[in-house]
This record gives structure tokens, sequence and C-alpha cells, in this order.
């Protein structure tokens, strides 16, 4: 009797466990849809009045007008995603290459939690290291460089910042990609009479070139939606950006500002709204891209 | 032939700089927060709030800061346990034999944690506009929770499924319930991993600004119930350091240097935690 | 017997601190096919890869000792470790294309050293590729990614490219553990054929397939060489116990 009393308290238990497991997973695969139903519903006031080409290609910013161009922001994250990816993109591949292929074990004792907390500081602290050193850096040295008088919150300055803040997590990627490479392609090739960056060039790097490829892509998506750092040191003037030392505007920065004042302009919380819905499906497409990538990829080996 | 050899030492160089460029921007990062934060750390720093409003009191300290800021992290990360452990053993336990629809979810989770932070603060903003919530500590909560769910799913995810499959099957033939299984055989084989998932999804509940500037608010004072607003280390420094007077600048600065030494910490005790858990697993 | 083609004197290897070679003394004869055997985890495919330095790849090994190659310590040379690995083909457990088309991945050896002239490969793909009698399978998809042949013609195309750059020694570690028995048959009579030509290493644990193409046998266990000689003595008359008993099939 004690046996099945006790055997009914398991199962049920059980039963318990499972309906609260089901009920969690099911609330976490409605957050995807709520967020882009809630975000759509909320742009939604301003789409229904202006058509949503026009606030994409204009560059006409005044709320208090009604008129809300994207254009110039958009630019702006494009300037910043695309010029700290350029700077992430070698360091992240030699070190890469560095680390697997060549560095003593005293290096990669070394790197290993320089990459961990690199990957862990907060974005703010990023920003005021910014604003403490490489605004600085950029007014007083870069920028007189290429003779231009400038305060240094640029383009550029946003663009170092981020590379920063992307490179562990593209090296990461990068390293563990590397990592599973098995070492008997590398023989052969070494057997074959390459030197070892031969190897590297020819064999390793097109062995995993899809992946690669889609680490940048995941690296883009996270440069394109980092906000705090970015914004601290960025500039924050509403024009179309011609050139890395000038000022820029990008789009999670204008969400993040103006936040206080959009429930006092109409349509202004609408168009803030619809700023980050912009945003939540640029980042879906990087990601779903780099994703498909390796998959393809997979399926082709 | 010689051409070969220049071209290997010419590209060992620059790998060699990359790595060094690497290190030495950590250095910068962490020598200039302490260079401008632990001067001014005293001890009247962290246990006073900021006197006379955070943006031009001169007077005063961080206090308020500090507290709200373990107040939501802590919140976050155990709303997050209570969502994230469960989901991450289902997948690898109950439906670990549904390929298909593992995967799908697992997707959803790579895809929600590239979603930018401030996508969800402005989704929690409006959800609290939808239901006629004030900016507080439990609207920060909530939007931090979402945030690093699929953070810790992932990690707990990763940690579990390198749990042996015989392992499973194993315990499931001894009579085992699958929460039993679940519970007392995955969680219990991974327990350094999940620690280590969980401080590392704290440390981003900590860290991050943009999904807490629209929902917790700001202000001076120590929140004493969930529906007040908090201030928070990030939005301590963020604030503070544009400032024009330079004592509230100073403010920002040992903020920085708190929050820094907070993911230190963290870091720290991730690191002993995942030795722990892979010391059958080679680095790099 | 052949003179010694390879002369290894005292060689001890470690990984970190575990002794994986102990004490290896022994010869390899030019143009004929030695057999290095033993069971798994015994350091034969170690003594293999030591002898083009592809242990210098792994992090924490420590060698000491000598390996005579035509009379130059490879251990301990200043020349270009490239020219001597270029001396030995490599065939692996299975066969690893390169990631490249079945005309790249032979002609990659060449391209590498600096001979690029389209007329001068075409010629050396055809050549190769027939000597391991692949020509005709694949002279009209030469520029189809090699991952798209069988595993047997794969194996094939590896030995392709390792005698395309032109070797004095082949090294192949249990080259046909993943095959087929065809193919294996294939790259076995291969392999009689070819030392005329070159010196060859083979390590395997097939005892049978030893008896069949070895000419000269090295016996060894738990990281030692136990027996070593030409091939009839030691199959017919071989002198110490443990050799005795893994012949008989005692122990695997």
């Amino acid at each position: 009797m004690r046996l099945r009393n006790f055997n009914i308290g398991r199962h049920l238990r059980d039963r318990l466990h499972y309906s609260w497991m089901l009920l969690v997973l099911a609330i976490t695969m409605i957050v995807p849809v709520a967020l882009l139903s809630g975000l759509i519903y909320k742009s939604s006031f301003l789409l229904s009045e202006q058509s949503f080409f026009q606030i994409l290609f204009s560059n006409q910013w005044k709320p208090l007008s009604g008129k809300f161009g994207f254009y110039p922001f958009i630019i702006s994250s494009l300037w910043v995603s695309v010029v700290s990816l350029l700077i992430a993109v070698p360091i992240c591949l030699l070190t890469a290459i560095h680390l697997t292929q060549y560095a003593k074990r005293w290096v990669l004792n070394l790197m290993h939690p320089v990459i961990d907390l690199l990957a862990g500081i907060p974005s703010v602290i990023f920003g005021m290291w910014g604003i403490l050193v490489i605004v600085p850096v950029i007014s007083n040295y870069i920028g007189p460089l290429f003779g231009k008088n400038i305060s240094g919150y640029s383009i550029l300055a946003g663009a170092i910042v981020l590379s920063i803040m992307i490179i562990p997590f593209i090296l990461n990627i990068l390293i563990e990609l590397f990592r599973h490479i098995p070492t008997e392609l590398k023989e052969t090739s070494l057997s074959l009479g390459a030197t070892q960056w031969q190897t590297v060039k020819f064999v390793l790097v097109k062995k995993i070139f899809p992946g690669i490829v889609s680490a940048f892509g995941l690296g883009m998506s996270r440069a394109f939606g980092e906000t705090i750092a970015v914004l601290m040191v960025v500039g924050n003037v509403v024009h179309v950006p011609k050139g890395i030392f000038q000022p820029g505007y990008p789009l999670p920065a204008l969400i993040a500002n103006n936040y206080g004042e959009m429930l006092s302009i109409p349509l202004y919380d609408s168009a803030l709204m619809l700023a980050a819905l912009i945003l939540f499906v640029i980042v879906l497409f990087f990601n779903f891209l780099s994703r498909l990538i390796i998959v393809k990829s997979n399926i082709h080996n | 032939m010689d051409l070969r050899k220049i071209e290997e030492i010419f590209f060992r160089i620059l790998m060699f700089c990359s790595t060094v460029i690497i290190a030495v921007s950590l250095i910068i990062i962490i020598f200039s927060t302490f260079y401008k934060g632990l001067p001014h750390l005293t001890w009247e720093m962290i246990s006073k709030t900021p006197k006379g409003g955070f943006y031009f009191g001169k007077e005063g300290g961080i206090l308020n800061a500090i507290v709200g800021s373990l107040y939501l992290s802590f919140g976050a990360t155990i709303l997050a346990i209570l969502f994230g452990l469960p989901l991450a053993l289902f997948l690898n336990v109950h439906i670990a034999h549904r390929r298909k629809l593992v995967n799908v979810v697992r997707f959803v989770m790579d895809l929600l944690w590239g979603v930018p932070s401030i996508v969800y603060g402005a989704f929690g903003f409006t959800i609290m506009v939808f239901f006629g919530i004030r900016a507080s500590l439990l609207a920060g909560i909530i939007t931090v929770t979402l945030f690093i769910i699929p953070i810790m799913v992932r990690g707990i995810d990763e940690v579990l499924q390198s749990v042996p499959r015989g392992l499973h099957e194993s315990s499931l033939s001894l009579g085992s319930t699958r929460a039993e299984t679940a519970y007392k055989v995955f969680l219990k084989q991974s327990v350094p991993g999940v620690v280590t998932a969980i401080l590392l999804s704290f440390g981003r509940a900590i860290g991050d600004a943009a999904s807490i500037l629209f929902t917790t608010g700001y202000t001076d004072h120590i929140p004493t119930s969930l529906s007040q607003p908090t201030a928070t280390l990030p939005l301590a420094i963020f604030f503070q350091l544009s400032s024009p007077i330079p004592q509230v600048r100073d403010r920002a600065y040992a903020a920085a240097a708190v929050l820094f030494i907070i993911i230190l910490i963290i870091s720290i005790l991730s690191r002993f935690f995942s030795k722990r858990y892979q010391k059958n697993k080679i680095n790099f | 017997m052949n003179k010694p083609k390879i002369n290894i004197q005292d060689l001890n290897l470690y990984y970190g601190k575990q002794h994986i070679l102990k004490n290896i003394n022994t010869i390899i004869p030019e143009r004929q096919i030695t057999v290095i055997m033993g069971p798994s985890g015994c350091g034969k495919t170690t003594l293999m890869k030591s002898l083009n330095r592809l242990t210098d790849l792994t992090p924490d090994c420590s060698v000491s000792g000598k390996i005579m190659i035509d009379g130059q310590n490879i251990l301990n040379t200043t020349e270009d470790i490239t020219k001597i690995r270029k001396k030995m083909g490599l065939l692996a457990q299975r066969p690893y294309p390169l990631p490249m088309s079945i005309y790249n991945n032979v002609a990659y050896g060449l391209r590498i050293s600096g001979r690029k002239k389209r007329r001068f490969l075409d010629k050396r793909v055809e050549h190769y590729l027939r000597q391991v009698n692949l020509w005709n399978e694949v002279k009209d998809r030469l520029k189809e990614p090699a991952g798209t042949l069988s595993i047997g013609q794969q194996q094939r195309l590896c030995l392709a490219r390792g005698l395309a750059v032109d070797p004095e020694i082949i090294l192949a570690d249990e080259p046909t553990s993943a095959l087929d028995p065809i193919s294996s048959q294939t790259i076995e009579e291969k392999f009689k054929e070819l030392k005329n030509q070159f010196t060859i290493v083979m390590v395997t644990h097939i005892l049978r397939q030893a008896k069949r193409i070895a000419d000269y046998v090295i016996f060894m266990y738990l990281g030692e060489i136990i027996e070593q000689g030409p091939a009839k003595d030691f199959f017919e008359n071989p002198q110490e116990e443990i050799t005795k008993d893994y012949l008989k099939g005692l122990f695997y």
C-alpha cells in the first residue's frame, strides 16, 4: 500500500514537472511572435498615415511636424557596422589562426580569459572607454593626421568601440570552427611540402569558408543592434554621414535617446517602435542568413 | 622558395600583432576604468545615496544604483532560472528523440539570443504602456528576464548536450520518471556547467543598459517595493557621465569601477566552475 | 635485404609527461615495404609521424635521438622542414581530400612549390591519376569537388596526390582500414608495384595484410620495438614470446 502511494506521488510530480516544462516551452516560443506583433501593432499607426518607403528613404526628421525620415539613421547604422566589421574581420581571422595553429600553450592560457572577460564587459563600460580613450585619440592624433579638426565623436569612434565589442564574439565562433578541422587534413597538406601558412591559406580557410562568412554575418548583426556604447561616442547628429570622421546617429541610438519624449508628440512612439521593428527584422535577417549558410554548406559536405 | 618563407614570417608577425591588439585593448579598458574609478571608490561613495539629485547634486554616493542593480539582476536571474532550466532539461530529456522539434526550439532560441537588447527594451516599454504599468523594478525585471532567458537556455543546453546518451537510457531503464532523470541525473551531472551558464546570464543582466533604459526609470532612492522605479549601475554610469558637474562624473566612474569588479568576480567564479566541468575538454 | 633508407637511433618521444616511444632503434630498407605492426596504442602511428616531423604539430611534444634519412638527421637540421616533408608522401587511415576539385587535389603539391604552368600540370595530373588507375573513372569530372568521389576512389586520389610531389618515401597509416575489400586490394597491389620506385612504410594491425605485402617487419608493443627483421624470418621464426602470442592471435 505504501509503495503504491509512493508511486502515485512520484508520477504526480512527474506530471507537474511535465506540465510546467510544456508551459515554459509554449511561453518562450510565443515571445518572438509577441515581439514581432507588438512592434508591428505599434508601428501600424504611423504606417497607416505615411508610406513605408517614404519613411525609409526620406531624410527629413522633424517629429514636431510629423516628418519621420529614417534614412540618416539607417545610413549611420550601416557606416558604423560596416567599418567596425572591416576592423574586426582581419583581427579576428588572424588571431583565430594564431591561437589555433601557431600559439604556444602559455599564449592560449593567457588569451582564453582575455577573450572571456572582453566578452563579458558591459557596453556602458565600453562606451566610457570610448569617451576616455578613443574619442581623444581621434580628436588629437588621427584627425589631425588627415588634416581634420574634429571633436572625435564620430562614426570612426563608434566603429572602433564596436569592433572591440564584437571581436570576442566572432573570435569564439572562428576558434571553434578551426578547432573542428581534422588534424589529418593539415598533415596532408604539410606532407605535400606546404608551409604552415600555405596550409592555412589554401586548405584550412577554404575548408571552413562558409563558417567564416556566417561568423562575420552574425558579427554584423551584433554590431547593428548594439546601442549604448555606440550612442555614447558616435556624436548623434541627424544628417546623412559622408565619411568616418563625421558624426552619425545610428538606429538604436535614435530609439534610446528619445524614449523620454516619445509619448508627448503624436505618432512619435509609433515611429520609434517602427525603428525597433526595422532593427529587429534586419538582425533576424542577418542571423537567418548566417545560419542558412552553415546549414547549406553542411549538406554539401 | 624564399618568397614562401617571407610570406610565412610576414603573416606570423601580423597574427601576433592582432593577438596583442586584443590583449592590449582589454588592458587599456581595465586600466582606464580603474584609473578613473578607484580614487573615488570611497566608503561614502558606496554607502550613501546621491543628495540633491543624481544629475546635479555634488554630494552622496551610488548606493541606490548598487542595490538597484543587485535587486534587478537577482530578480531577473531567478525568474530566468525558473523558465530556462526546465526548458533546457525538457529539450534534452523529454523531447530529445524528436529532433525536428528540438531543432526548431534551438533555432528560435538562437534568433532570440541575437535580438538586440534595445528591442527588448522597446517591447517591454510597449507592454508597460499597454497594461498601464509605470517604469518600475518589476517592469525592469520582466524585460531583463525576457532578454536573458535565451542566453541561459543556450548555455545550459550546451552543457546538457554533453551528457552521454547511455546515462539517459540507463536512468530510464532503472525505472526513474523523466522528471527524475532530468533533475537527478542530467542536472546533477552538469551542475558546474549549469552554474557557469547562470553566472554568465547574471553578468549579462547586471551589465545591460539598453533593455532597462525605458523600463526601470531612475531615482535617487533605494526601492522598497517592486512597483517603485530604481537606479541601476549601467544607467548610473550612462546618465551621470554626461553631467557637466565633475563630482557627478566621479560618481559615474566609481559606478563603472564597481560594475567592473562585479563582472570580474563573475568571470573568475565562472572560470572556476567551468574548469571543473571541462576537466576532459581541451581549451581552444 | 636492401640498404637502409632511414636509420633511427635512440628515439624517445614524450607527449607532456607520457612516454610514447621508448628507445627506438631500427632501420627502414630502401625500395621495400616495411610494415610497422602492433596492438592499438603501441605508438606505431606516432613512430611513423615522427618520420616527417608531423609530431611538431602537438604542442607538448618533445623528441630526442636521431632519425637519419639519407645520412641526414631530420630532427636536428637547418634545412627547410617542408623539403624534408616533401620527400615523403602520406596516406592516412581515412582519405582526407583537400577542399578543392579532383584536379586541384593532385596539382596542389606542385602548385605550392611554384610549378604553375597549365600544360605541365595537366600532364602530371593525368600521369599520376593513371598511375593509381583512377584516370578513366574521373577524367570527365576533374573539376568536381573531390568529396564527391567514393571512399575507395578518394583514397586512390590521395595516393596520386602524394605521388605527385615526387617523394622518395611513402608513409601509409592503416591505409585500407576504411575501405571496402576491393579498394583495399587495389591499394595493396599498387603498393607492390610502387616498391620498385619508392621506400614504403606502412602501419597496420591486420596480420594477414602484413603477411601479404611486408618485406621487413617492425613489431611494437607499449612504445617499444619488441622484434624486427625481414618478413620471412619474422613470420616463420619469431623469437620473442610476445611476438609469438601476437601472431597466434592471442591478443589484438
